[in-house]
């Protein structure tokens, strides 16, 4: 705020070009320009868009957790409790079909419902669905009494049981409070996509894919129109925003 | 029966009397030891050279309802950049060595709220300080 | 007059009680402190099982104050006049009960000091902000019945008064019921018939507990209940059981017809972990056929026989809502159906739980609420069933 106007063009200058660098050297498929744009200072969250993922089981690589790691690392959820306890927004999970004996694996973490149970249950109107579709906690409404963690389908959500101190400024989170994956909204808020997505991105599997459900130009909405995908639980008729293919 | 009633009607007259006359030196001897300086007064410092969003005045007796507004703009409703920001107030306010705004009665949010014995919530939450690699100093002496 | 004259032993003794219920309240609260401040990693609750002991003891709590509040109706509303004379105790018990599970379920919050958050902001979607109401309201509509009922000129209004304080219970017990029943993903929990379950649950329970603490008040005042009420009402725990019985076995026949649900089952009735015994043995047999042999037999039976049937209720209601809250959430969630999962979050899973030692004070303590306001009630008030038999008077102690 204090810096000479000449500082502040250059600053301008170096960002768009970084931006611009960017989008050249991500994987192919993540493309920045795909994303929104950040929003304006004052800019509510739309109705118009719906923030979606899909995940491509097929390109998911056992043994990577570039999605975990991510996650941990962007959210600050460095915990070191009984593992039962620990908070973990996204998980690895290893499938293997019964039957078949086919094996699979797949990130999960919160599916963003359309019709989320967790919202439904909420006492407070913690667990609320914000316009954009993201699903999250209003941590100065949660009194902690887990009735989302029993309603939700996925076991999304997560109960902080300890004291918290080294959060991450853009997220906030303490004991007593649940908490789940926000798709990252603090990034998309700024013009990024989620912190998983682009771990998968750079680790060359590229099995995320992330953008708006209600474009149909975009990268996601045009595959989910010409591949078959499918939502976990689909007979809930949630209509989650995570779309699996290939489990 | 009558002289009785007339007894117990002084009584309260000279305790009602005793009551006002008391309560009237408080006020004076409070009023006499704040212009005096003898009443303490949070020490905070604000080493930051620039503006806040508002007067101190204005600030000091609104920030509670400011936050409490914005927030619900900020969480539910998505709207970003608004100027009253708890982590705009922290950049700015944070204690230069600590890097925090409590963990002493000089922070900028602890000095205040300690002397007023309000609880701040935030902080369970919220990260108080600019550099979180930095070891997290407690609320100490919180009420 | 309250009570035979009181010796200075039973004085004593009084005392000691109190002294000891405070104890259990004051250790409670510990419990509830040392939660608040270290969060719950100090008990055996998970991110898998998210309601653990207190949660027993409190559903335990507001379902048998529900039930036993049934005493007073069948008085008031069916005018049965045995149960009229038993209708204040029911009613104590019923408000005691009522804010000793409270107390626990508050107390087990992440946040027990944002309550005024939860009083003051309502999304009426969930079953627990219809809750908050439903069980205020209940204190207040139990506390004017009360009044209805102990003061003789407000007896004409102890009927529709007892009716509303019927139809309000079980709208109560049915959204208790509906806390479980209204989740959808719970292979445990998914089913409609929770609700009247726990309607039918509360009716034993209640009455349970209510033939335990007018046998301990009977014995402690030195007077005796004529045989044909004592027959009746353990008579009449036992048809209470049977009903619940019959719930629970259709509620498992259903799911073990479905072929999705067979290997809940099969975890919950054959090989899980420490479930299948509580169930059988706990619940099954003792809590529910041991009762109902001694409801149901036609030897003679003396207060013994309530007292004993009723606690080998209790014993097996606990027993029931362990294998129900703990069971039901140990059992992992089926997300990917036809996979066998396995991933750091439990996952294809079954999490294993220990009670620990805060959860089970705090739990406990609602107990020790529950007592305390029974005893000083019962102590201060006239909640002592005031029959009047004639005839049939009992000993002469009792007399007014």
């Amino acid at each position: 705020m204090s810096a000479a106007p000449q500082q502040n063009s250059r600053r301008a200058l170096l960002g768009v070009g970084v931006a611009a660098a960017a989008g050249l050297v991500l994987a192919p498929g993540v493309r920045l320009i795909e994303l929104a744009q950040a929003r304006a200072a004052g800019e509510l969250a739309s109705g118009q868009v719906r923030w979606g993922m899909l995940i491509d089981a097929n390109r998911c690589a056992t043994g990577c957790t570039a999605c975990v790691d991510a996650c941990v690392n962007e959210n600050g959820l460095n915990s070191a409790i009984d593992l039962r306890q620990r908070p973990q927004w996204i998980r690895k999970v290893e499938l293997k079909q019964v039957g078949t004996g086919r094996t699979a694996t797949v990130p999960v973490m919160c599916q963003h419902c359309a019709e989320p149970p967790c919202v439904d249950v909420c006492p407070t109107g913690a667990s609320f669905k914000r316009a954009d579709g993201i699903v999250l906690v209003d941590r100065h409404s949660c009194i902690g009494c887990r009735y989302c963690m029993m309603a939700c389908p996925y076991k999304a959500r997560s109960f902080v049981h300890e004291t918290l101190t080294q959060q991450k400024a853009e997220v906030p989170r303490g004991k007593g409070c649940v908490e789940g994956c926000t798709l990252c909204v603090h990034r998309i808020d700024r013009g990024q996509g989620p912190a998983c997505v682009q771990a998968c991105a750079e680790s060359e599997n590229g099995a995320m894919v992330f953008g708006d459900l209600n474009d149909p130009g975009s990268q996601i909405a045009q595959r989910l129109r010409v591949q078959a995908s499918a939502a976990l639980r689909a007979d809930l008729g949630l209509e989650p925003a995570v779309r699996y293919q290939g489990v | 029966m009558n002289a009785l009633c007339q007894q117990r009607a002084t009584l309260s007259r000279i305790v009602s009397g005793l009551g006002l006359l008391l309560f009237a030196a408080l006020l004076a001897v409070t009023a006499r030891a704040q212009e005096a300086g003898r009443t303490p007064k949070p020490t905070i410092i604000i080493e930051s050279q620039q503006h806040c969003i508002a007067p101190p005045e204005r600030m000091r007796r609104e920030h509670p309802d400011m936050l409490r507004h914005q927030r619900v703009r900020t969480v539910h409703l998505g709207e970003r950049g608004s100027k009253v920001s708890l982590n705009a107030c922290i950049e700015c306010h944070a204690d230069r060595q600590s890097g925090s705004v409590i963990g002493s009665d000089h922070a900028f949010c602890q000095g205040c709220h300690s002397y007023a014995a309000v609880h701040i919530d935030c902080f369970d939450c919220h990260q108080p300080s600019i550099r979180p690699s930095a070891p997290r100093l407690t609320l100490g002496a919180m009420p | 007059m309250n009570a035979p004259l009181r010796t200075r032993n039973e004085r004593h003794l009084f005392w000691l009680l109190v002294a000891a219920g405070s104890l259990v309240i004051a250790a409670a609260l510990a419990a509830a402190l040392a939660m608040e401040e270290h969060g719950h990693s100090i008990t055996g609750m998970s991110n898998q099982i998210v309601w653990g002991t207190p949660h027993i003891f409190a559903i335990f709590l507001i379902v048998a104050a529900s039930g036993v509040l049934n005493v007073a109706s069948v008085g008031s509303v069916f005018g049965k006049p045995i149960y009229k004379a038993r209708a204040p105790l029911s009613g104590l018990l019923s408000l005691a009960m009522l804010a000793g599970g409270l107390a626990v379920l508050m107390l087990d919050l992440g946040r027990p000091e944002r309550l005024v958050v939860a009083a003051t902001h309502f999304n009426f979607h969930s079953i627990f902000a219809l809750n908050v109401f439903l069980y205020s309201g209940m204190f207040a509509v139990v506390a004017v019945y009360l009044w209805m009922l102990m003061e003789a000129r407000m007896n004409p209004y102890a009927k529709p008064l007892g009716l509303a304080a019927l139809a309000w219970r079980f709208v109560l017990t049915t959204g208790t019921g509906s806390i479980f029943g209204f989740l959808v993903a719970r292979q445990a929990y998914q089913s409609a018939l929770l609700a009247p379950m726990f309607i039918v649950l509360s009716l034993g329970w209640g009455l349970a507990v209510f033939l335990i603490v007018q046998s301990v008040i009977y014995a402690w005042n030195g007077l005796q209940l004529p045989p044909a009420v004592q027959t009746r009402m353990v008579r009449l725990l036992g048809v209470f059981i049977a009903t619940g019985l019959y719930f629970v076995v259709v509620y498992h026949m259903t799911n073990l017809y479905w072929a999705r649900q067979g290997a809940f089952e099969r975890f919950l009735l054959l090989d899980g972990p420490v479930f299948p015994w509580l169930f059988w043995s706990g619940y099954v047999v003792l809590g529910a056929i041991v009762p109902m042999a001694i409801s149901f037999s036609p030897l003679p039976r003396g207060p013994l026989a309530a007292v004993a049937a009723s606690t080998f209720v209790l014993l097996g209601a606990f027993a029931q809502l362990y294998v129900f809250i703990i069971g039901g959430q140990a059992f992992p969630l089926d997300i990917f159906p036809g996979y066998v999962a396995k991933s750091t979050f439990w996952d294809g899973t079954v999490d294993t739980y220990a009670p620990s030692l805060p959860e089970l004070t705090l739990g406990v303590g609602g107990l020790g609420i529950a007592f305390l306001i029974t005893a000083v009630g019962v102590r201060v008030l006239r909640f002592v069933p005031q029959d009047d038999f004639g005839a049939h008077a009992v000993s002469h102690a009792a007399q007014e």
